[in-house]
């Protein structure tokens, strides 16, 4: 697409992609020289591949989850289309898991998914391929690809795939899921894709306990927040170095 | 048994294109030529007067321009709307039941139990359009992709044909 056509292409469409766009580009105003000030989570047009510029993570605050809470898990469940049964080998991509300090008695809720890390096992041990790290840090699994071997499964330390034993139906348009594949948490990549610029878990924590933003831009709250407070990576002894971070554990 | 010259192969071949042809074009819809019952009750409901590319090449080629389209989508996020296949949802499901597949009425199960092709897209994917899923109570309507597709291959028909062509 040519410039010109893809000025009249904003021009003429109110559709949100491009709309998007069009805000980036009144966004991507300069401040000084040499500086911009570009909001990348609403500014890629559906043209535009995941760049690394980008680092999607989330900065969860354990001390403000709150037990016995399962509004994330809830809301992951429906954006994602996933049916909640009761049957062990059920889907999950995000749980709650409580911690308790033997010793202190002091105890500790958050949610658990996966944590998109920088060097994930997954895509190390993953024999086809459908394993991979998308440029912005986005783990996914290619069900095109996928064999269902579940190496992964097995590789993963956080427990965070699961595999579809069943047939599934009346997927979310947004989120094919289907029979004989590993998934597992997307960091709501579509929602990402489209501009949301937040996760589904992340609107329907209401103790605002789980941030969602960029990792690489030291200008957004997450990064401001990381710089700020001391957070932990789950595992970090493994040196993965995750996209999920988390506070007061 | 007599083996097969260069001669009597070429035939032969030849004779197997004609036979695969009249089976292909018996299948199509001839833009303006008379649409049997079948062709009629697969493309009632379909949202516009034309596809994403022209018929012809929408019947040979869609297969190609999906899978182009779902590799880039998959793994680099473009999420361009000409050739998603949630745009073809969009478009061809039958207003009797709101979907793609299901009867050999239906525009995608029709055409590949025709044509003895395994349609495995629909194990995974939606087969309905996002507007009208009911998974989702709190989601809204979706943005008119139907419209978008339009726009989109108004605006950059060729770039992306050719590269998915290939
Ligand atoms: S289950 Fe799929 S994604 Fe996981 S390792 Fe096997 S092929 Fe790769």
């Amino acid at each position: 697409m040519s410039e010109q056509e893809k000025q009249t292409t904003i021009e003429n469409e109110g559709r949100r992609g491009f709309v998007a766009a069009g805000v980036a580009a009144a966004a991507g105003l300069a401040i000084a020289p040499g500086v911009t000030l570009l909001d990348v989570a609403h500014a890629r047009p559906a043209d535009q591949p995941a760049s690394s510029k980008n680092r999607w993570g989330l900065l969860i605050d354990s001390t403000k989850c709150k037990t016995g809470c399962n509004d994330c898990v809830n809301a992951c469940f429906t954006e994602n289309a996933i049916k909640q049964g009761d049957k062990e080998t059920d889907s999950q991509w995000i749980r709650k898991v409580e911690l308790k300090d033997l010793r202190t008695g002091h105890t500790a809720s958050l949610p658990m998914m996966c944590q998109h890390c920088a060097h994930p096992p997954c895509v190390d041990v993953c024999p086809t391929g459908a394993s991979f790290k998308r440029a912005d840090g986005i783990v996914l699994v290619d069900r095109h690809i996928c064999i269902g071997c579940r190496y992964c499964m097995m590789a993963c330390p956080y427990k965070a795939r699961s595999f579809v034993h069943e047939e599934l139906h009346d997927q979310n348009p947004d989120v094919p899921r289907g029979m004989g594949c590993v998934e597992a948490c997307t960091l709501c990549v579509h929602k990402i894709d489209r501009g949301d610029g937040t996760t589904a878990c992340a609107q329907a924590c209401k103790e605002g306990a789980i941030l969602f933003g960029d990792l690489n831009d030291p200008e957004s709250e997450i990064s401001k927040r990381l710089a700020t407070y001391a957070s932990t990576e789950v595992r970090a002894d493994l040196r993965l170095d995750t996209g999920v971070r988390y506070q007061g554990i | 048994m007599r083996i097969p010259t260069i001669k009597t192969m070429g035939t032969w071949l030849a004779s197997l294109a004609v036979v695969l042809a009249v089976g292909v074009s018996s299948l199509a819809i001839a833009d303006g030529g008379a649409k049997s019952a079948k062709e009629k009750a697969m493309l009632e409901g379909v949202k516009g007067d034309k596809c994403v590319m022209p018929t012809e090449d929408m019947r040979r080629n869609h297969m190609k321009y999906l899978k182009h389209h779902r590799d880039e989508t998959m793994h680099q996020g473009i999420r361009t709307t000409q050739f998603s296949l949630k745009g073809c949802v969009e478009c061809h499901a039958s207003p009797k039941n709101n979907s793609v597949i299901g009867t050999n009425d239906n525009f995608c199960q029709g055409c590949h139990a025709y044509a003895a092709v395994k349609l495995d897209c629909f194990e995974c994917h939606s087969t309905k359009p996002k507007a009208n899923a009911a998974f989702h109570p709190i989601a809204g309507q979706a943005p008119g992709l139907a419209a978008d597709m339009r726009k989109d291959m108004a605006a950059a028909p060729q770039t992306n044909a050719a590269g998915a062509a290939q």
